[in-house]
């Protein structure tokens, strides 16, 4: 049994039909990259793993739970599954240090001295423990960022999605980010959408190519950027590369 | 009020919507003479206070909705997103994450509505209420010569009220402010 399976996922806004049957799997520990050009349903596919936006037809699959159940608990569910966004959405009112403890609190009922201890904990392996008092906005992009690492690791989750988590970053603050995803990978199932090839060369397993809702191709990153089955894997590649500065 | 109008389903929201709409667009001195002298009529009698204090609070009610309303819309929509992303309920999301940043945002313009209820309990004059007003009215009434004295007495006596609880407001204001929304232009 894989730890998520999602099976012909299919989503729609309105009229345009964003995800047409998107299939693959992952297991424990597992790091796989999700990359593609603009409007592909990227983002879509992530909010439609942790339902924020249920897909209309097809299964998701956590840990032998089918989670697209409506009778499921999707509370339940959803502390499960970590969610890092593209603007970080840390909560404005609280330090970074209570928004990682808030969710320890009210969602895992946890006491608040024990929840302060292991958010403290969390923000340590971020390298953020000087920085626990601060509010958001006191805070550099990157450093934010990182806070919303923390706050969804605090969680223990089986898995942790990650929406183009550096875009929103100036180049010189997306290097911290990286690195604090690359030391938390295969500790923690991490599924990211991103446009960083360095990451998705040097830490996933496997990457992911989409486009107009579907998976073109999918394969370990030596495959991927070697030698592509797709034409249009190598092409969306060496467009990015080229943009990016990769060799 | 605000959360029904945002969070409740279509018939709830609209019911807050048409709540606003109408005590918004009454004049108070209407609203007053509706309950005091209309409600009588269909055998609901009340005693001035009571309509006075249903009138003033049925209207300040729906302008206090849309204070809290503005304010509920001012935080970003990706805070609750991230909040039910850790596992928390729609419930738990307004308690925990948006009534706290609510009722901070909403103190500048709940001390505004604040100060026109206290002003306009002296409307209240109109179907008998003993208020401010009226007590200045028995005064004048014997001593004709102390109207302008008496009268500026009333305006200081407002003045007073309405100072020291804006000031307090803003106490309140300045001591739970979010750190780091500062305005830290020096020129």
């Amino acid at each position: 049994m894989h730890m998520l399976e999602v099976k012909n996922v299919h989503k729609r806004y309105g009229k345009t039909e964003v995800l047409k049957g998107v299939d693959f799997t992952m297991d424990k520990g597992e790091t796989k990259v999700v990359i593609g050009p603009s409007g592909t349903g990227k983002s879509t596919l992530l909010r439609c793993i942790n339902q924020l936006h249920p897909p209309e037809q097809g299964e998701v699959w956590l840990e032998g739970v089918k989670i697209t159940d409506p009778k499921v608990d999707i509370n339940k569910v959803r502390r499960k599954i970590g969610f890092v966004f593209q603007d970080f959405n840390l909560f404005t009112h609280l330090t970074a240090l209570r928004n990682v403890s808030i969710g320890l609190e009210k969602v895992l009922k946890m006491d608040k001295g024990a929840a302060e201890k292991r958010a403290m904990d969390e923000l340590k392996r971020v390298g953020l423990e000087p920085h626990a008092n601060q509010y958001p906005a006191e805070l550099s992009g990157g450093q934010q960022q990182r806070v919303g690492i923390a706050r969804a690791l605090a969680m223990d989750p089986t898995i942790i999605l990650f929406d183009e988590p550096t875009s929103a970053l100036d180049p010189e603050l997306i290097g911290e980010v990286l690195e604090v995803m690359q030391s938390i990978a295969h500790e923690v199932t991490m599924l990211v959408v991103t446009h960083e090839m360095g990451f998705a060369r040097n830490v996933a397993d496997e990457i992911i190519f989409m486009e107009g809702g579907v998976i073109v191709e999918s394969g370990p990153p030596k495959q991927m950027f070697y030698s592509p089955k797709h034409k249009r894997t190598g092409e969306f590649l060496g467009k990015i590369a080229s943009l990016y500065g990769e060799e | 009020m605000a959360m029904g109008r945002t969070f409740g389903g279509r018939v709830l929201s609209t019911a807050v919507y048409l709540y606003e709409k109408v005590f918004r667009g009454i004049p108070l001195l209407v609203i007053f003479f509706l309950i005091y002298f209309g409600l009588s009529q269909i055998g609901i009698n009340l005693n001035p206070l009571t309509s006075a204090v249903l009138g003033l609070g049925l209207r300040s009610a729906a302008y206090q909705a849309q204070i809290f309303r503005s304010a509920l819309n001012s935080i970003p929509e990706g805070q609750s997103t991230a909040a039910r992303s850790l596992g928390m309920s729609k419930l738990q999301t307004i308690r925990s994450i948006l009534l706290p940043q609510v009722l901070r945002l909403s103190i500048p313009g709940w001390s505004n509505e604040f100060t026109i209820v206290l002003k306009d309990t002296s409307i209240a004059f109109s179907i008998g209420v003993v208020e401010l007003m009226r007590q200045g009215r028995y005064v004048y009434v014997r001593n004709p010569e102390m109207v302008l004295p008496i009268f500026l007495l009333i305006a200081v006596i407002y003045f007073v009220l309405v100072v020291s609880i804006n000031k307090s407001l803003g106490f309140l204001e300045k001591k739970y402010r979010m750190k780091g929304f500062e305005l830290t232009v020096e020129r």
